[in-house]
């Protein structure tokens, strides 16, 4: 699965993109497209909103959390820095 | 301290003003981002992975208990109530709000501070040895000369669009607690045999993807002739540096390619060419200069003593001897066990404020280290300075010690990072602190950077770690042998990477080794040098 992420243009703060276009800080709440193809028109629209978000992109899920490649890098972004916590922090959320 | 001058202040509040267009623009849709972003950089801001960060220069390190607490305000009102001091003696801000940052600049710009030239391919902040001014062995003070750099190379048109960013480190004494070896150029006061002072210089090092260390172009410059002999080099590279290939436009690939006789040659014929009136610096000025930078006076007052908890050992290791005679210079460990390297909190920084403006002439010093010194403590009050300390959780006695572990911000806030720096440096530092493998191990170092661009400075640790990406997972290398100061030298890739855990493991294993092997008076260098990499390899990977 796959779904859009953004840093929000006010704060820099990461926000993920909904189906109605709105952003949230949450996940859980991200539309999601079966592969990067199903994304694009969403990706699209989500270019656009210069005015709300900077650098959107996809990102891949495995199930509820981030994964691929970059999963230790997206599980940082959406759960905040791990300093002063476990190493496996990002693994084992 | 350098006070800014009529021309200084209104170049900084115009660029305040300058920037506030800049965001209202961006923030109504005048600007784009890609319009935006080059804009941002050139005032230090930057976008990490949670949120903006912003940059804020202090120049060669030096700062007053005024500016410090304006640090601290900023951290406490716009930020999460922390500052990151970082390897290139500034400050990093991780949470600030785009919205907020005119504002926060205009409070910068009210105590002469300022965001300009912390990003992008200009000549950068000047860096110099932190005891400058105090230090028993120091030949001259070199702010004076950092200051001259500054104003020189400050908006310079010529050198405004270099190939690449451009550093410059100045040591006004031998032991080089600058690292002018890994630095674009590295300037070292020195004394000829006719007792006259002038630079040695070196460049074309530096560290990131490719690490060099410099070459030596001059035994002796005389003082005079800095700014023609800088401008040569400067101009050797704008014409010559590579341009099209971001890895291969820093001097470094430059003197290499060419070779460093060419390359010397070179500039001397061009420093030959505009040497002269233009560009001499006039005894006068020189003078001038150095009278912002006056020595602190004696103090006649016996040191003080206590047997307050933890003095003797503090006192031991965290006070270095000062010029003066009734001074001496004060390193703050900003490396509690187990805490972020280089992250102060608000109240830190006014502790540390109040404490350098009652002992120590209220200035203050950020070392590449990562540390904090008061660098003219009076040393009466020396007892008063730790029991400050102790109360505001500063009185970590590890200045130099494997513990005093040097950490990039890496993945848990770097957008360029590959794993993560600071959760492993502090694994360690539990490790070490725990395990009592910290005891004896003055002037071992510890580095660690969460990518190739080597912000942690890994190259020329001692012990070095490096993250890199192996499909996804966070994977360290280990290098030893890296040497800053003095005689810098790149460190060697150990073995096979390793998991977090397994570097931190592997590193606390190789500051064993060293405590077991090592003879009296030993650097780690040293003691490498005799008994090989083989018993390191032997204790971390067990063949
Ligand atoms: C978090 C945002 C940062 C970004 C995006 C960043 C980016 C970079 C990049 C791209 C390089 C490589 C330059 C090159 O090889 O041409 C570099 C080098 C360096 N950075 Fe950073 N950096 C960051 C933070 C830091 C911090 C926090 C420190 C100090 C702790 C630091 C100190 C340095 C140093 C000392 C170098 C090596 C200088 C050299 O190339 O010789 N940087 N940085
Ligand atoms: S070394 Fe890499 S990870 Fe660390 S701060 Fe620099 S760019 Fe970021």
């Amino acid at each position: 699965m796959r779904a859009i992420t953004a840093n929000r243009l006010t704060d820099g703060h990461v926000v993920y993109r909904r189906a109605d276009g709105i952003w949230k800080p949450s996940l859980i709440e991200a539309e999601r497209f079966a592969d990067d193809r199903a994304a694009e028109p969403a990706l699209d629209a989500a270019l656009r909103d210069i005015l709300t978000v900077v650098g959107p992109y996809l990102i891949e899920l495995d199930g509820e959390r981030p994964g691929g490649r970059k999963h230790v890098r997206e599980a940082i972004r959406l759960k905040g820095p791990t300093t002063g916590t476990s190493l496996l922090y990002a693994q084992e959320r | 301290m350098y006070r800014y001058d009529e021309i200084d202040r209104s170049i900084v509040s115009e660029r305040v003003e300058e920037f506030r267009e800049q965001v209202s623009a961006r923030l109504s849709g005048a600007l784009t981002e890609d319009q935006f972003k080059p804009l941002r950089l050139m005032n230090g801001v930057y976008l990490q992975l949670h949120a903006y960060m912003l940059r804020v220069a202090i120049p060669y390190g030096t700062l007053d208990a005024r500016q410090m607490r304006v640090l601290a305000h900023i951290a406490r009102h716009y930020d999460k109530d922390y500052g990151h001091f970082t390897t290139r003696q500034n400050i990093q801000y991780n949470w600030p709000a785009l919205v907020d940052i005119p504002e926060i600049l205009e409070q910068l710009a009210d105590v002469e501070m300022h965001a300009i030239q912390t990003s992008g391919n200009c000549i950068r902040n000047t860096t110099t040895d932190p005891f400058a001014g105090a230090a028993l062995d120091e030949v001259e003070d070199p702010r004076p000369w950092c200051e001259l750099i500054r104003q020189w190379s400050t908006f310079h048109p010529e050198f405004t669009f270099l190939p690449r960013k451009f550093k410059i480190a100045v040591t006004g004494s031998d032991a080089d607690r600058a690292a002018i070896g890994v630095h674009d150029i590295g300037l070292k006061l020195v004394r000829n045999d006719a007792g006259e002072t002038g630079f040695e210089v070196h460049a074309g090092g530096g560290q990131g993807r490719t690490p060099r260390v410099a070459v030596k172009l001059r035994d002796f410059l005389p003082k005079g002739e800095l700014l023609a002999y800088l401008t040569a080099i400067m101009r050797v590279y704008n014409l010559a540096g590579q341009r099209d290939n971001i890895y291969k436009a820093r001097i470094k690939i430059l003197v290499e390619t060419m070779g460093a006789e060419a390359f010397t040659q070179d500039v001397e014929a061009m420093y030959r060419q505009i040497r002269g009136r233009d560009l001499a610096v006039p005894a006068e000025e020189a003078a001038r200069l150095a009278a912002f930078f006056p020595e602190p006076s004696p103090s006649t007052l016996p040191e003080g003593v206590s047997d307050a908890p933890g003095y003797a050992r503090w006192r031991a290791i965290n006070v270095k001897p000062h010029k003066v005679p009734g001074r001496a210079i004060v390193v703050i460990s900003l490396k509690p066990r187990a805490g972020a390297p280089g992250d102060a909190t608000a109240d830190q920084m006014d502790a540390v404020a109040s404490l350098a403006e009652r002992y120590g002439d209220g200035e203050i010093r950020v070392t590449k280290e990562q540390n904090l010194v008061i660098p003219h403590a009076i040393a009466a009050h020396l007892p008063a300075i730790h029991e400050g300390l102790r109360e505001a959780g500063l009185a970590t006695a590890n200045a130099g010690l494997a513990s005093d572990i040097v950490t990039c911000p890496g993945l848990d806030y770097c957008n360029l990072a590959n794993a993560r720096s600071i959760p492993v440096a502090q694994a360690l530092s539990a490790a070490l602190f725990d395990r009592g493998l910290d005891e004896d191990t003055q002037d071992l170092t510890i580095k660690i950077s969460g990518c190739i661009n080597a912000c942690g400075h890994h190259h020329i640790a001692n012990i070095g770690l490096l993250g890199v990406d192996k499909k996804g997972e966070e994977v360290y290398q280990l290098t030893l042998g890296g040497v800053a100061d003095n005689g810098a030298a790149i460190g060697k890739i150990l073995g096979p990477g390793l998991t977090p855990d397994e570097a931190v493991e592997a590193v606390a294993a190789c500051v064993g080794v060293f405590r077991r092997k090592r003879k009296d008076g030993e650097t780690f260098t040293h003691t490498l040098a005799r008994i090989g990499f083989e018993p390191f390899k032997e204790a971390v990977y067990g063949q």
